[in-house]
């Protein structure tokens, strides 16, 4: 089950990036990207890295599930 | 229902708290400027540490009353919590200092006080390790756990009352003081704060649980 939800979060993340990305047409636009002075590239890195800490927490807290099941 | 959920809604808090913190509007201050936003960082840090420290304090409480040795791993493991979201708390404010305030230290009575409070719990965890015999060094160490509690309470959120402090919610009472926070600010905030403390809880169960493990193999062997 966590790994289902790890996974949709992982997916949700790229998908969002690679629809974000695509907006731009090879033109410097004020696209979202690149409104406010980039301000949202700097929100959406630390998000990403909030998230893969978050995920990483989670796996960690698995891995523990494990082993206390094996004593 | 899942028994992780406020796990979950930890990292949905955090999330939120860092997409908002940065995105929605504050109020423009001078000397501060977007620097306010540090606020849903900065702050939660010392959210968690001292709640990270009050169930320490309350563990070392628990195990004097009933010598089980898992009350003694909690106090341990969630003082270890709390100092490490001290020092974050530290540097970030230093961080911010040095942008606002014009030196990263400034021997401002909060820094200072709040340093040494750290140092007390510095003091706690080389206390607990040099200790060999077990029951001993929990007694010992819980002695030490509950009078560091109410020094760094009163390190703190008393001492730099007395005095000016460059830090906000200093020089006088900070309770009759409504105009201490923008209300804008606290929809943000208050979730920060909470997904905070709710993710350096779940570090220290983590870590609490991994110090079962190894006392259970320590015992075996």
């Amino acid at each position: 089950m966590m790994k289902n939800f790890i996974l949709t979060i992982c997916l949700m993340v790229s998908f969002s990036l690679v629809s974000l990305a695509q907006n731009s047409n090879g033109v410097d636009m004020a696209s979202e990207l690149r409104e406010s002075g980039k301000i949202y590239v700097v929100v959406m890195v630390i998000a990403v890295i909030f998230i893969g800490l978050a995920i990483y927490l989670f796996s960690i807290d698995n891995r523990l599930k494990k082993i206390e099941k094996q004593k | 229902m899942n028994k992780n959920w406020w796990k979950i809604l930890a990292t949905v808090l955090v999330l939120f708290s860092i997409i908002a913190g940065f995105l929605f509007h504050v109020p423009a201050k001078p000397i501060l400027n977007e620097t306010i936003r540090n606020i849903h960082f900065h702050v939660p840090m010392w959210f968690s540490m001292i709640v990270m420290l009050t169930v320490s304090f309350i563990y070392s409480i628990r195990f004097l009353n009933s010598s089980n040795e898992n009350d003694d791993l909690m106090a341990v493991e969630s003082a270890n919590v709390g100092i490490v979201f001290g020092v974050l708390g530290l540097v970030t404010g230093a961080v911010w200092a040095k942008f606002t305030w014009g030196e990263a230290w400034s021997n401002d009575p909060k820094q200072n006080s709040a340093a040494i409070a750290l140092l007390v719990y510095l003091a706690y965890l080389v206390l607990r390790n040099s200790l060999e015999e077990e029951q001993k060094r929990g007694r010992i160490s819980a002695v030490y756990n509950i009078f560091a509690f109410p020094i760094m309470v009163v390190l703190l959120f008393i001492l730099p009352r007395m005095t000016d402090s460059l830090h906000p919610g200093n020089g006088g009472n900070p309770g009759f003081n409504t105009k201490d926070m923008a209300p804008e600010l606290r929809p943000v905030f208050y979730p920060a704060v909470l997904g905070w403390i709710l993710i350096s809880t779940w570090i220290a169960t983590i870590r609490y649980r991994i110090r079962k493990i190894e006392n259970k193999q320590y015992d075996n062997n």
